[in-house]
């Protein structure tokens, strides 16, 4: 089966017009991805890492300076109305659309760029403006909706034609939780409604990445430096868990330091709420187990436990050697 | 994708038109701005031929004229400006990326520029007749709508053409609009017959499709406006005829460059550049 998406040694370099103008900027450098139908593939990386550049090549927008990009197996370059017909593409703070024209005129003109019948492009304009709880706002004018509504009709504009690759650029920027969190569950509704439906998302929000996507591909400074799923990502993070355990009652357990696995632990006495904080940093998590028991053993109360994984963020700042912001 | 390329096409003209159709029921200050506002010009010149008792067609072709410029403040500003603006607010690449001819985006936006145009002309030209008494002289009225077609199509083939070459100026543009305003009105004959200028200026102003065919058509709704007249009707349908040609094919080449260039350069979709 071929891929949604395939790129080959894909680099695409900026060259200004005078010197005057900044220096050569490579947007991409020998990017090779395969990304499967039915995927969910984020590509997470800082500003100006080369996503975008990535997501235009990819819809046509923009020529690479060598290598070969494929999308549902149609060349970007050779094959630009297969590749078109096939895909949409949604960009975060997009301001795209007529403010004079209400949300379901916008979206029904989009829609007939992609040649669907006025009815058929009525019903699933209709159908979407439910699903995002935006029925109320099918006849407001554009130019009267708030940031976020103003995205969710742009995140219906580009799934209005139903494509088969969706390319998604930052879709929540600048989203309150919301409106990001209608936004972020349309778009696992709608790939598992059709396993032949790919998205291709570009975020610099951890969160985000870590939640939807099935696998993951960090870029900086134009190259691919990792692609794995999330689990498989953070296990490349040899880093101790931390497990924080509440026990009711100022109590003193002692004898921690013989269970094999447990690096280092801590106490802290609240008098006020009457609770103990143990907090356990462990190398090996077969030891946490033994440390529940051993409370347990003790007659303690636990009334909360918390462990805490490495993260996306902790594999960024090992393979890139800084944060993502 | 059941339809086939022709009707997909023919449903993006039908959806790019629609914000231009519809604007001016959204918008009725239109009404102020596009019909009665250039009633004043309009007045100013017909007062001065009335003053200097000059023949009664000249006041008829004031009043065509200054109507008919509507169709020029059209093609500057929401023709040849428009992809600049599209650009800027983030429709440009919604529309490249489209499975369409992006002709059939520019001839959505002529369609729909000039129906809505023609009503605000329609109006001005009615007000101003009454205004002024104009007597109009119509013996073919299928020649009238032959002219006006054909003139339309030229203009507004300029116009698309415009449009892809402001797109490359970027905020140059707005100022050459602003220049081609009044030196177009004059050398196009707006207000007087273009024959004045002498054959080599008017045929200069000629490769602007208005200059012919406010000319020719003049010729077909004014007693005497063949007196007038810079060329013979039929060699200036000819010549319209052919504009339309080379308007096209230059709309269709330069598009097809300002794609070209902005696929290699990055500079039409990407704003950070």
């Amino acid at each position: 089966m071929q891929h949604a998406v395939e790129t080959q040694s894909l680099t695409r370099v900026f060259r200004p017009k005078k010197k005057k103008e900044g220096d050569i900027v490579t947007a991409l450098d020998s990017v090779d991805l395969q990304i499967g139908r039915g995927e969910l593939f984020g590509v997470l990386g800082p500003n100006g890492a080369g996503k975008t550049t990535l997501l235009k090549i990819l819809s046509t927008l923009l020529l690479p300076t060598s290598g070969k990009a494929y999308v549902a197996g149609f060349d970007v370059e050779k094959d630009l109305m297969a590749v078109r017909e096939r895909i949409n593409m949604v960009s975060g703070g997009e301001i795209s659309g007529y403010g004079l024209l209400t949300v379901r005129e916008n979206l029904w003109m989009f829609s007939q760029f992609y040649g669907i019948k006025s009815k058929e492009a009525n019903a699933r304009i209709d159908e979407l403006l439910r699903r995002f709880g935006l029925t109320e706002k099918a006849k407001a004018k554009v130019r009267t909706l708030s940031t976020g509504q103003r995205q969710k009709m742009n995140v219906i504009r580009g799934f209005v034609t139903n494509p088969e690759i969706v390319f998604l650029d930052e879709p929540t920027l600048g989203l309150d939780v919301n409106a990001a969190r209608a936004v972020r569950d349309f778009v696992v509704d709608w790939i598992r409604e059709d396993r032949g439906r790919t998205v291709l998302l570009t975020t610099h929000y951890m969160m985000e990445a870590d939640e939807l996507c099935d696998r993951i591909a960090i870029i900086d400074d134009g190259k691919i430096l990792a692609c794995d799923t999330p689990t498989n990502l953070k296990r490349m993070v040899k880093m101790n868990s931390t497990l924080t355990l509440s026990i009711a009652g100022l109590n003193e357990i002692d004898g921690f330091d013989t269970i094999p696995g447990l690096n280092s632990y801590s106490q802290t006495k609240d008098v006020e709420s009457s609770t103990t904080k143990l907090r356990f940093v462990v190398e090996d998590e077969s030891c946490v187990s033994d440390i529940i028991s051993k409370v347990v053993a003790e007659g303690s109360k636990i009334t909360s436990l918390q462990k805490t994984e490495p993260t996306l963020e902790d594999v960024f700042i090992k393979l890139v050697g800084r944060g993502l912001e | 994708m059941t339809e086939s390329y022709l009707m997909r096409n023919l449903r993006a003209v039908r959806g790019r038109a629609y914000p231009r159709l519809i604007g001016s029921t959204r918008e009725p200050s239109w009404f102020v701005f596009d019909v009665i506002l250039p009633l004043f010009t309009i007045a100013g010149y017909a007062y001065v031929y009335k003053f200097l008792d000059a023949r009664a067609e000249l006041i008829g072709y004031v009043v065509l004229g200054g109507a008919m410029t509507a169709f020029w403040l059209n093609i500057l500003w929401s023709m040849a400006s428009q992809l600049y603006w599209e650009k800027e607010i983030g429709n440009l690449s919604l529309y490249l990326m489209a499975p369409i001819s992006r002709m059939s985006v520019l001839a959505g936006m002529a369609v729909g520029g000039l129906f809505e145009t023609t009503i605000q002309a329609a109006m001005t030209l009615a007000i101003g007749a009454i205004a002024f008494d104009v007597v109009f002289s119509l013996a073919s009225p299928a020649l009238l709508i032959l002219v006006f077609v054909v003139t339309m199509i030229a203009l507004y083939g300029m116009g698309m053409m415009f449009a892809s070459l402001y797109l490359l100026l970027g905020r140059e543009a707005y100022h050459l609009s602003a220049l081609m305003m009044e030196p177009v009105y004059f050398a196009s004959g707006f207000y007087f017959p273009v024959k004045q200028l002498g054959f080599w200026a008017a045929a200069g102003a000629s490769v602007i499709p208005i200059t012919l065919g406010l000319d020719a058509l003049r010729q077909i709704i004014f007693p005497g406006g063949a007196e007038d007249a810079f060329l013979s009707l039929n060699t200036e349908i000819v010549l319209l005829a052919g504009l339309c040609v080379v308007f096209m094919i230059l709309a269709r080449y330069s598009l097809r460059y300002m794609e070209y260039l902005g696929k290699t350069t990055g500079r039409l979709t990407l704003r950070w550049q």
